[in-house]
């Protein structure tokens, strides 16, 4: 018990002295994990609301897989994505495994199916709402989706949260396309698996802790703002 | 602008159907809605007063018959109509932009835009609620952007279904009085009700329909005074549909 509080102790020092490894891990992990969910942002919101709009053939295969495949293992990911980067892969040529890029692909890859299938839900409801009020301005499915995209925001702001969360959650595909390279590839998680295997609990538990921190003043912040422009009409 | 813009009234509908679940909603409906005269769709709930209104603004196809605009140089009829639903639905922007999304959507130039939302908003009482969020107003407020919206559109046809359903009598008076202005600039009214003194006070031409069933299309004033269909006299008498129904059979 003693060495736990000693751990927390060692871990809240790190975290007020802002040591300069940490911030490192902490900054590198933002970055991978904010340019993942904007890559996401760009497929999975025109995606989710185009399924949500269109109707063709395979429409229906597509969003039992998106629902399927919001539960993807990420080592299962990882492993897929590490294939496709290994020197013998399809682009190996490309020389990106064991760089930050390739966790991004691997995390684009993990949640995009959260968000498009969270997208694809608030979307046709909202369209269920304002489909014969649209058409009769003229507008179309196409034309529709920006519309929806825009009047949904509040509730695909969540739906980015929960893609949040699991990227900046995730260990094993980083783990594996990143190779946890101290300096290039090391993020929170993957830091925080590597020093408790050590027996470094403090940089562990800072790490733990921050991550925590994080998620919770984004997903805070979002929830402030929402209710603020909710409170406001917009 | 390219000029004037080719008259796309009467509407005809000949035979037409409309049929969900196997069921028929609609059936063989045939009648011309020519420009110019109030014509108000009366008919108690469920005689398919909603869906004729679709099926005239195209917003849903009839299974069977033809729905045609009388000008054959109008490209897409559906550009000289708007329609304005029973509940308001508003985007989540302010009065002014909802109203100038409409206006985008019909390709209207920026500065023509500013224009119109300025006249509708001033012409329906609304223009101190230009900046607010429109889902914050009052339903009947809601109803009257609504208006504002589809009169932005200069309509040559506008489609009103039930707009005062859910209105108190200041609020429905509100929203008669813009319906009237909105005609009065040469906009032909095409509205659902079920309401027989707003039927009085706005109809110059009675649409009757009954289960689906158009009986009657007769001048207000005619139709008031001597309902030619027994259906039509019953509603007017207004006797409850248990009452119609035996006094059917």
């Amino acid at each position: 018990m003693q060495d736990l509080w000693e751990a927390f102790a060692a871990a809240g020092a790190l975290v007020w002295s802002l040591d300069r490894d940490l911030v490192a891990i902490v900054t590198r992990s933002l970055t991978i994990t904010l340019t993942a969910l904007a890559v996401s942002a760009l497929i999975s919101l025109p995606l989710g609301a185009a399924l949500a709009l269109f109707r063709f053939p395979g429409r229906t295969v597509i969003v039992v897989a998106l629902n399927a495949f919001m539960g993807l293992p990420p080592v299962v990911v990882g492993l897929f994505v590490y294939l496709l980067l290994s020197r013998a892969g399809p682009l190996g040529t490309l020389g990106l495994l064991f760089t930050p890029t390739a966790m991004v692909i691997a995390q684009v890859l993990l949640i995009t199916p959260i968000v498009a299938a969270l997208t694809q839900q608030t979307i046709h409801d909202l369209w269920q709402e304002y489909r014969d009020q649209l058409r009769s301005f003229g507008a179309g499915p196409g034309r529709a989706i920006p519309t929806l995209l825009w009047e949904g925001r509040f509730s695909l702001l969540t739906a980015l949260l929960a893609g949040f969360g699991r990227a900046s959650a995730e260990v094993g595909a980083v783990m594996i396309v990143g190779g946890n390279i101290d300096h290039v590839t090391r993020v929170m998680t993957t830091a925080i698996a590597l020093e408790t295997s050590r027996g470094n609990l403090a940089l562990a538990l800072g790490l733990g802790l921050i991550l925590i921190a994080l998620s919770t003043g984004i997903a805070g912040t979002a929830y402030v703002l929402t209710d603020m422009a909710r409170r406001r009409g917009a | 602008m390219n000029g004037p813009v080719p008259a796309i009234l009467p509407l005809t509908l000949q035979g037409v159907s409309y049929a969900a679940g196997g069921k028929p909603r609609i059936k063989a409906v045939s009648v011309t809605l020519a420009a110019g005269p109030r014509s108000i769709i009366l008919g108690p709930n469920g005689a398919g007063k909603t869906l004729l209104i679709m099926l005239c603004h195209g917003l849903v196809g009839p299974t069977e018959g033809v729905i045609a605009w009388g000008h054959a140089g109008v490209t897409d009829p559906r550009w000289h109509q708007a329609m304005v639903f029973q509940r308001p639905v508003m985007l989540r922007r302010s009065v002014a932009a909802n109203v100038d999304y409409a206006l985008q959507l019909r390709a209207v130039p920026r500065a023509e835009r500013q224009e119109r939302i300025q006249e509708v908003l001033s012409r329906t009482g609304l223009h101190r609620f230009a900046d607010a969020p429109a889902r914050v107003l009052s339903f009947g407020e809601q109803q009257r952007v609504a208006l504002a919206r589809a009169w932005a559109l200069r309509p040559q046809v506008l489609f009103l279904d039930e707009p005062t359903a859910s209105l108190d009598p200041t609020a429905t008076r509100a929203v008669e009085d813009i319906i009237n202005a909105i005609h009065e600039t040469g906009t032909k009214i095409v509205m659902s009700t079920h309401d027989l003194g707003q039927a009085h006070r706005l109809a110059d031409e009675i649409l009757f329909l009954h289960r689906g069933r158009l009986q009657e299309q007769t001048s207000a004033e005619v139709f008031f005074r001597r309902p030619a269909t027994q259906e039509a006299a019953h509603f007017l008498e207004g006797r409850l549909p248990s009452q119609l129904k035996r006094v059917g059979s």
